[in-house]
């Protein structure tokens, strides 16, 4: 790692990425904030709360319990119940390698194993605790999938093991949805692995399998998922990111976010690294209150479809100033915090004041009655 | 999100309180709705935790699986949920009416009521869609046990059709008529939202930190409250905790349903709470014929009767709405599907005799000072006068960005060819014109099951 990157996060010891940041930081690619305190290994959740936004990410334990549990029992007997599912056909003897458990020491290790096997003749094998890497933001991330399937005609196949429900064949749209995200950047890792170790990386399969809780049981069943999708989503935007290391290679002197300085010069650190909140952080990034305060009185905060609807315009009050009419037309233009990915506008900014304006006008006219 | 909706909230976050968004109520309140709000076990498969339930504010039956992963407890919970729900569901099934059908030709009967549920968001509904799915089939057992399973899924596959008012959600019938200045993420955080209505943003972020209104509850709440509760197995002590989470929803419910009956109903809510009615009625008959319960998956047919019947439904909820509601009817003018002009020139009594018959085809200019788009020939609607057709004769501009538009009306004057008083518009009169129209539209035939085609995957297998 490079010093500045040190520098960033202070004494305090770094917290790892993992397929679920990743998926998030796709989620929201525009904010550098998040980008950064994630490239260097801030510790989020605890910044959050130095500077008084504390956040409630945490995790119920019953829904851990029963993760692990039903984990668990996919594995116990050398995965005999997962082999079942995964309708590995009787006779073929699929070897099982557990590369240990999850620990940061065990890091270094695991990888060179994964490389390893996956390097071997392509036998059938399931490789359980693998260790994979990805290239986020110029920095080299360690990646922990459930399994990895490494099925008798050599394609590689990722194996996500989630305990939502499957309910006749439906489960929930945003699980599935973000199963399939982290599954993709697995695949993405695996990708780049194998062809690193010089084979094609077609050998990795763009289906990965979903098990999950059949019904209102603990009965495992497994479901292909396509992830081209979200693969080619996730490509875009990890070279978006890159553009990001930029602003790590040269970070403005004195910047910190080191968990011992007072909240105010933190919270003055933050605001050197451009954030680009939206409503959807609220679920997915531990410093989401913090920028939802800063935010107040953008259109943005509002939500994506209301800056949309509002024809782009940064803030309140020159929305309310344009429908008015007490300001002919809208000098901030630029594309502000949330303008779409591609930065445009869905009007120009002379018809958004003409539609504000008449918006307006039909407003008053009918609540007036 | 449209522009209005957009300007709505934008105004709301400037003046630090929600603005309406509605003039009229566009739903039907029930004098005495049923009020659910189910708490499910985080990690399970919709598994039960708790339920608040009643009909009236001051008497909430708490229903309380004090170990979730007991199939007994869960089945315990789901009879004695059945039973309330039965009850309370039966009670409409009293008084029938005669309706008269076929042009009067012919009578058939409905319920003179209809249950209504409202349960604070979607994730209620999702958890009643399962809860029916997982206790409908069930055979061995208390018989209220799939008689619920039947009635949750009749009433989540209602909430489905738009304009339907049998299962409701607090969160969205709210921002039907309301706008916060807060992002509609954060609206579906039921004490936050009703915080914007009630006190102002103040008060909202506040809210936040209240209790979410389920069916799944807070991580915090799992691992420090209910944790070590459940395993010490202090079924009173839980029953304890779980009152005091869902009192301050079931209060939220209350006042939601409140600030709704204070907005006059719009003049087509009635007509929507027909069909409901006449959806119960059905329903109830079904039951009492000894119909099978609702399949797992529909049908091929099913399905395309389904989505059109849904796809109709949602046309006609949103002609109705705008037809009830000017500020709605903006949204539409702002479009353009949609103006308002003044009547500057009327011929009450022009009679088009170039048919076999004399007809009277009365015509009016009306001058419009906002963009008119529509084109000659465009068949027009006024909200005032839902049964007459105006057609577009002619479009010309008048200066000054204004625009004359002749219109050759036909329908809603009565049958003679003279015009009933007031059925065409004076001049001087001011009208909102639209594309939108309530005009009936033919039911879609669909094959029987049995000759499903095989684009459809053929028959189902027997």
């Amino acid at each position: 790692m490079t010093p500045p990157l040190d520098r960033l996060r202070g004494t305090a010891r770094p917290k790892r990425h993992n397929a679920r940041t990743i998926a998030a930081l796709t989620g929201n690619p525009g904010c550098s904030r998040r980008a950064v305190l994630d490239a260097a290994g801030v510790d989020k959740p605890a910044l959050a709360e130095r500077i008084g936004f504390p956040g409630s990410f945490g995790q119920s334990r019953f829904a851990l319990a029963r993760g692990t549990a039903f984990e668990a029992m996919l594995k116990a007997d050398g995965c005999a119940l997962l082999r079942e599912v995964l309708g590995v056909p009787a006779g073929v003897e699929l070897g099982y390698e557990d590369l240990g458990a999850d620990a940061d020491h065990t890091l270094v290790e695991r990888h060179r194993r994964t490389e390893e096997l996956l390097a071997g003749t392509p036998g059938a094998a399931m490789v359980d605790h693998p260790l994979l890497t990805l290239e986020v933001a110029g920095q080299q991330v360690f990646l922990e999938p459930d399994l990895i399937a490494y099925q008798a005609e050599g394609r590689i196949r990722v194996v996500e093991i989630k305990s939502f429900a499957l309910v006749d064949g439906q489960a929930d749209g945003a699980k599935v949805s973000a199963a399939a995200v982290q599954a993709a950047v697995y695949v993405l890792a695996l990708r780049t692995l194998v062809r690193r170790l010089g084979a094609d990386e077609a050998r990795v399969s763009h289906e990965i399998v979903l098990v999950c809780p059949e019904n209102f049981t603990l009965r495992p069943t497994a479901v292909m998922l396509d992830v081209r999708k979200q693969l080619s989503t996730l490509r875009r935007q990890l070279i978006r990111l890159r553009s990001v290391t930029e602003v790590i290679d040269a970070p403005p002197a004195g910047l910190s976010f080191d968990p011992e300085l007072p909240p105010s010069a933190l919270i003055q650190a933050l605001g050197a690294v451009g954030a680009r909140y939206a409503p959807e952080c609220l679920s997915a990034c531990e410093l989401s209150m913090f920028c939802r305060h800063e935010a107040a009185g953008t259109t943005a905060a509002l939500g994506r479809s209301v800056r949309e609807a509002l024809g782009g315009i940064a803030t309140v009050a020159e929305v309310l100033d344009l429908a008015a009419g007490r300001r002919e037309s809208c000098d901030s233009s630029a594309p502000g915090p949330s303008a779409g990915a591609s930065g445009q506008r869905v009007d120009a900014p002379d018809d958004a004041a003409a539609l504000l304006r008449a918006a307006a006008r039909l407003r008053a006219e009918a609540l007036a009655g | 999100m449209s522009t209005l909706a957009a300007l709505a909230r934008a105004e709301a976050a400037a003046a630090g309180r929600a603005v309406p968004v509605a003039t009229v109520r566009h739903l039907h309140v029930h004098e005495r709705p049923l009020v659910l709000i189910p708490l499910a076990m985080a990690g399970e498969a919709n598994a039960p935790l708790a339920a608040m339930v009643g009909c009236h504010p001051a008497d909430p039956a708490l229903l309380v699986v004090a170990q979730p992963r007991n199939r007994d407890q869960r089945f315990a919970f789901a009879a004695a949920l059945g039973d309330l729900l039965c009850a309370y569901v039966e009670a409409h099934a009293a008084v029938a009416e005669p309706v008269a059908v076929d042009r009067g030709r012919d009578v058939r009967y409905r319920f003179a009521g209809a249950p209504q549920l409202w349960v604070p968001n979607p994730g209620g509904i999702e958890f009643l869609r399962l809860f029916g799915r997982y206790t409908r089939f069930r055979s061995e057992g208390h018989p209220a046990v799939p008689l619920l399973g039947r009635w949750l899924t009749f009433f989540a596959s209602a909430a489905e059709v738009p304009g339907s008012a049998l299962l409701v959600t607090a969160v969205q019938a709210l921002s039907l008529h309301w706008a916060t200045g807060q992002s509609s993420a954060e609206d579906a955080h039921l004490g936050s939202q009703l915080a914007w209505i009630e006190s102002g943003a103040a008060a909202p972020r506040a809210a936040e930190c209240g209790p979410p209104a389920g069916p799944a509850t807070d991580p915090s709440f799992d691992n420090d409250v209910l944790a070590p509760l459940i395993e010490s197995g202090a079924a009173g002590e839980t029953a304890a905790v779980l009152r005091e989470h869902l009192t301050p929803i079931w209060e939220q419910m209350w006042r939601t349903l409140d600030r709704l009956r204070g907005l006059p109903a719009g003049a087509r809510v009635g007509s929507r709470w027909d069909a409901d009615r006449d959806a119960f009625s059905a329903f109830v008959r079904h039951l009492a014929d000894g119909g099978p319960p609702q399949p797992r998956r529909d049908g091929a047919v099913a399905a395309a009767a389904r989505l059109h019947h849904l796809e109709a439904a949602a046309a006609r909820y949103a002609v109705q709405r705008a037809f009830d509601d000017p500020l709605v009817m903006a949204e539409h003018r702002l479009t353009g599907a949609a103006f308002a002009a003044e009547v500057v020139l009327a011929q009450p009594d022009r009679i088009d005799e170039s048919g076999r018959r004399p007809v009277l085809r009365p015509r009016i200019l009306v001058r419009a000072d906002e963009p008119v788009r529509v084109e000659p020939g465009a068949a027009l609607t006024s909200p005032a006068r839902p049964a007459q057709k105006a057609t577009v004769v002619g479009i010309t501009p008048a200066g000054a960005g204004r625009t004359d538009v002749l219109l050759e009306l036909s329908g809603g004057m009565g049958r003679r060819l003279v015009a009933e008083a007031a059925s065409v518009p004076a001049v001087g009169e001011r009208l909102v014109l639209t594309t939108l129209s309530e005009t009936f539209r033919p039911i879609a035939v669909f094959p029987d099951p049995a000759e499903t085609p095989w684009t459809h995957g053929g028959p189902p297998a027997t």
